[in-house]
């Protein structure tokens, strides 16, 4: 009886999707407030990658109540974790095949990390993708010696300075332009990494935020304790 | 051409998604939810989408697969071989291991 | 048939996926009975939603939102739907940590997974912690009330007058 009626509720909720979906013009969207986009922010910020300049520019304030939700889902899973007994029992340390490997990963993700935060108003990428290499960066050495941990503290300044520096930015452009998150400083040529005002910065600070807060939090999770430890 | 491509990577994605419900393994179910991933990273760049694709690529089929594997050793699910099965404490080394150094 | 040709363009087929990969989300919600698969399926019903947007922004013939992308003056794909949708995946990811976070603890105070057991489990702890009796039935939760007292059996008139 049970499969049934599920069955009966995705079916229903197919048929909802599809028949929506066939009224939206594929192929042909409206594009009304896209468009002004399209028009508007190139010649206006200077930056090349617009959808980092409606990211970090026009919308930067949805970009601050994504920073805090990420923010409130990390503090809230490390309390549910819990603190760790000094005396329970760790993973073991990794491999031949890992302690070689992260040798030659880690100076090359932070590398690529730390590219992709830069030139995130140049090309494809920005805050979040270069903080989320960054993370993996950071967690691949704990993966090999588990023993050792993340440095917490140094985890929560990095953390909480990158989002002061977000919002200080935003305060410094209400300040001096009464736009909360406009962009400041002087556009430059497009194509130079110091070019489109203060998008680089919101992309460090952005990136830095969540890379810190994604390796604390992978690292509250490897360090959680089992049941039975 | 380009409709054939796109038609394959979402047959490959439709089924590792059906494969991620119905393996029993645990370990094989986080595999195939990153193969879903990477299949919807590929469909992103057709889509002329790249900065989305890179984020689904890092998040997705890196990050979330990380998260869900380290979750499934603190869950007592990590096992590696279908036949021990709630034989053996995963953290300790399995005795086939100790028993061919011995 | 004529009418199913415009479907077999890249946009149709995409589209066709996004809805399935929402269908088998939605299906491993309400079928499956172990928390950590419920958790996987959400994740699936998730991709699915954030396809179905990006494809709304889709134009045939057009390139990326990147100045410097393809020849300069080539109409661009709509650049909001990819904003949203950047936003949705790493609010997912954070979700997803919390989610498995929750799961570690109820395993630890549990030490089980699986719904149905899962379910007897709580409603032990519950009952000793309210000093009740634990359920012994699903109609009567609590224990129950006592049964009213039965009447003791007097023969009636006719079955006196029968015996003798």
């Amino acid at each position: 009886m049970r499969n049934i009626a599920s069955l009966m509720f995705t079916g229903g909720l197919v048929f909802l999707l599809l028949v929506i979906g066939a009224q939206l013009a594929f192929g042909h969207p409206g594009m009304q407030v896209g468009a002004e986009y399209l028009r508007v922010a190139g010649p206006e910020l200077g930056a090349a990658n617009l959808v980092t300049a409606i990211l970090a520019g026009y919308r930067g304030f949805d970009t601050l109540g994504e920073l805090s939700i990420l923010f409130a889902a990390a503090t809230a899973a490390s309390l549910v974790l819990g603190h760790r007994r000094s005396d329970a029992r760790r993973d073991p340390t990794g491999g031949l095949i890992l302690r070689a490997g992260v040798e030659l990963l880690f100076p090359l993700l932070v590398v690529v990390g730390v590219f992709v935060v830069l030139h995130g108003h140049l090309t494809p990428g920005g805050g979040f993708q270069g903080g989320v290499v960054l993370a993996a960066a950071f967690f691949l050495v704990m993966l090999v010696d588990p023993a050792r941990g993340l440095n917490h503290a140094l985890i929560g300044w990095i953390e909480g300075l990158a989002g002061a520096a977000y919002i200080l930015i935003g305060i410094w452009a209400l300040v001096a332009k009464g736009d909360f998150l406009a962009v400041m400083l002087p556009t430059g040529v497009m194509g130079n990494i110091l070019s489109a005002g203060t998008l680089p910065l919101l992309s460090v600070s952005i990136g830095l935020k969540v890379g810190s807060e994604l390796a604390g939090l992978m690292a509250n999770l490897s360090d959680a304790e089992a049941r039975d430890q | 051409m380009l409709t054939w491509i796109a038609l394959l990577v979402v047959v490959l994605m439709l089924v590792s998604a059906v494969l991620v419900l119905v393996l029993g393994n645990f370990v094989a179910a986080v595999a195939a939810s990153s193969v879903v991933g990477l299949g919807l990273s590929v469909l992103f760049v057709m889509l002329q989408a790249p900065d989305v694709a890179l984020t689904e690529a890092a998040v997705g089929a890196g990050l979330s697969g990380v998260i869900l594997a380290l979750a499934l050793r603190r869950l007592g699910l990590w096992h590696l071989d279908e036949g021990d099965r709630g034989a053996a404490h995963p953290l300790v080394p399995t005795a086939k291991e100790t028993d061919s150094n011995a | 048939m004529i009418e199913f040709s415009p479907m077999i363009s890249v946009e149709g087929v995409i589209y066709a996926g996004a809805i399935g990969l929402v269908a088998i989300g939605a299906l491993g919600l309400v079928l499956c009975s172990h928390l950590f698969r419920m958790l996987l399926a959400l994740e699936i019903a998730e991709s699915g939603a954030n396809l179905l947007l990006v494809l709304t922004g889709f134009r045939g013939d057009s390139v990326a939102p990147i100045i410097g992308y393809g020849p300069a003056g080539a109409p661009m794909v709509d650049p909001l739907p990819q904003v949203l949708v950047l936003t949705a995946i790493v609010i997912g990811v954070g979700v997803q940590a919390m989610a498995a976070s929750m799961l570690i603890r109820i395993y630890r105070t549990y030490g089980t997974l699986e719904m149905a057991e899962l379910r007897r489990r709580m409603e032990l702890d519950t009952a000793a912690a309210a000093g009740i009796p634990a359920p012994t039935s699903a109609q009567a939760p609590a224990g129950g009330r006592p049964l009213p007292p039965v009447p003791a059996f007097r023969p009636t008139h006719a079955a006196r007058v029968r015996e003798s």
